[in-house]
């Protein structure tokens, strides 16, 4: 009997057993799923929280409900992967070995990176919304909110869901809105990047939407560290931007158990070099890794791990025929972006296409707008929900193709000079 | 001002970045140095290099990557190279701007 280890039951590592066991005989693979938590988070939700558009218990699920028959999940937290003895350590000290490893432990924010970030006023008006204690909290604060400086800074730009602070932003406007006491808060988005994001073409729409709903934009600020006392946020070129309430992203790193086996890459983020067409590990030829855990530059989103599902599970398919891999994965990502009041964007695009505006067709549910406003993205970001818990954590094809496609997309002429 | 006449003329970007990263030559980094007030010490030319090493070996680069390099920190870095200390350190090691993953 052989053994396919996951590590991790997460979105990718909750898809790729589900997807492996239809594709393994049950006499020939074990197939094991470990995880340190039991509980499940739907992650994306905890942007809808602070608002009131989900309650806490929206997010929460069993992990163990979401693994089909015949896929051993075991509650227990890695503490060192031994790639030279294909073998991973637990925190008890037990072993467990593998002919093959699957790396799915994403991403966490450690706010403890940044002097003061996680400081005095740490869940007093200093709050995270990419957890689910941070999320819930800072629901309480807004409540009884009575206005000044809402600042929202990135600490890092390598950060799981890249549009989900901009989504924060334009939620924050309208619920302030909808509150009767906009003019009350002012809003600053305080960022790494040289603008609102990295792509030009989806720059320029959401840098519009963001004047349109009167939000400051301070470019170019790497944080260094937050001042408490004075209520300030401090860049290593010494700028400040001054705070009545913060919402962080605070550095986002891979796991622990990744800077533990020094199986990182340089940036000290935890992150695993991973080959980004195959998904193999490039140090070990029998680790494969997914989803937020890599290092692939791909957006660390729960749709670009559905998309990585798809190729890995072909890939680790060849594998173990002793096959070339076959498939590639093209860097596709597919983001909602929620814009307040109803409306979302959507961008859809992969490592050499950036987001272009157009048209998306779904099957099913008809065209969505890309790089625009409407009321349908809103109902597919919505919809996102009932998705991910119903088919795309069992492994279900979704209705959108694994390579990411030009049709609907508009692509101007090229301009030669 | 001289340097910035002497240097060689080579096939850049629209943002100024060097096109090909093997044609480039010190005096050129002079010259783009000079362009954005830098006057290149010992130290510049050590992250130069580094970034050029990196950028031969197919690595992404990033704030935190020349920070954690061991030649210097992401504070002492801003102070090398003022306003966008990776793209400006960037563009004068003749290397592509900086692509921050998202
Ligand atoms: C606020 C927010 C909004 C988001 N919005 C969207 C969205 O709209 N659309 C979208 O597609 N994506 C969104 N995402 C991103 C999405 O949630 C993640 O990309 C996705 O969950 C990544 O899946 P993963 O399996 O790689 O990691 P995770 O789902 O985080 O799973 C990693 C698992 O590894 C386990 N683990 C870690 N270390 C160990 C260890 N040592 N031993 C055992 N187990 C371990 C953890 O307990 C965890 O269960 C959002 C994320 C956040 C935070």
């Amino acid at each position: 009997m052989k053994k396919i280890l996951i590590l991790g039951g997460g979105t990718a590592g909750t898809m790729m057993a589900n997807k492996l066991r239809k594709n393994l005989p049950l006499t020939a693979w074990e197939i094991k799923v470990l995880d340190k938590d039991e509980i499940h988070y739907y992650q994306p939700g905890f942007l809808f929280i602070p608002f009131g558009i989900y309650q806490p218990e929206d997010v929460v699920r069993d992990k163990k409900d979401f693994f089909s028959k015949g896929i051993d999940f075991e509650i227990a937290e890695a503490a060192k992967i031994v790639g030279e003895e294909n073998k991973i350590l637990l925190k008890d000290g037990s072993a467990i070995s593998y002919d093959i490893l699957i790396i799915a432990t994403g991403a966490q924010v450690v706010p403890e990176e940044t002097p003061e970030l996680k400081g005095e006023l740490w869940y007093k008006d200093i709050f995270d919304f990419y957890t689910y204690e941070g999320s819930t909290k800072l629901a309480k604060k807004l409540e009884n909110w009575e206005g000044g400086k809402l600042v929202i800074n990135l600490a890092e730009t390598i950060i799981k869901c890249p549009v989900a602070p901009l989504e924060f932003t334009f939620l924050a406007d309208a619920y302030f809105t909808e509150k009767g006491m906009r003019d009350k808060v002012e809003i600053t988005y305080v960022t790494p990047l040289s603008g609102a994001f990295t792509k030009p073409k989806a720059t320029k729409m959401l840098s519009q939407l963001l004047a349109e709903k009167k939000v400051n934009v301070v470019p170019d600020f790497y944080l260094q560290r937050v001042d408490n006392e004075r209520k300030v946020l401090v860049s290593y070129d010494d700028k400040e931007v001054p705070f009545d309430l913060l919402v962080s992203i605070p550095v986002n790193k891979g796991a622990d158990v990744i800077a533990n086996s020094h199986m990182g890459d340089e940036d000290g983020l935890n992150f695993v070099p991973t080959d980004k067409q195959s998904l193999q590990s490039q140090q070990f030829k029998n680790i494969f890794v997914i989803g937020d855990a890599t290092n692939v530059p791909a957006s660390k989103a729960g749709s670009v791990a559905h998309f990585e599902a798809e190729v890995l599970t072909d890939n680790i398919l060849n594998y173990i025929k002793g096959l070339p891999f076959e498939e590639k994965f093209d860097g596709h990502s597919n983001c909602f972006i929620e814009t307040g009041f109803g409306k979302a964007a959507l961008i859809d695009f992969n490592y050499t296409t950036e987001p272009l505006p157009g048209k998306f067709p779904l099957a099913g549910i008809g065209p969505m707008e890309l790089l625009k406003e409407s009321r349908i993205n809103h109902m597919g970001k919505l919809a996102f929900k009932w998705i991910y818990w119903h088919m795309l954590l069992t492994g279900k094809t979704l209705p959108v193709s694994t390579a990411m496609s030009m049709t609907g997309k508009e692509v101007e002429e090229e301009v030669l000079v | 001002m001289e340097t910035i006449l002497s240097a060689p003329l080579l096939a850049t970007n629209e943002e100024g970045y060097l096109k090909n990263y093997t044609e480039w030559t010190e005096e050129w980094a002079c010259a783009i140095a000079a362009e954005h007030n830098i006057d290149l010490t010992a130290k510049h030319w050590e992250v130069l290099q580094w970034l050029r090493a990196k950028q031969a070996e197919g690595v992404a680069l990033s704030l935190r990557k020349v920070g954690n390099s061991g030649i210097v920190d992401i504070k002492q870095l801003y102070a090398l190279f003022p306003g966008g200390p990776l793209k400006i350190s960037s563009k004068i090691a003749g290397i592509p701007k900086p692509a921050s993953c998202i």
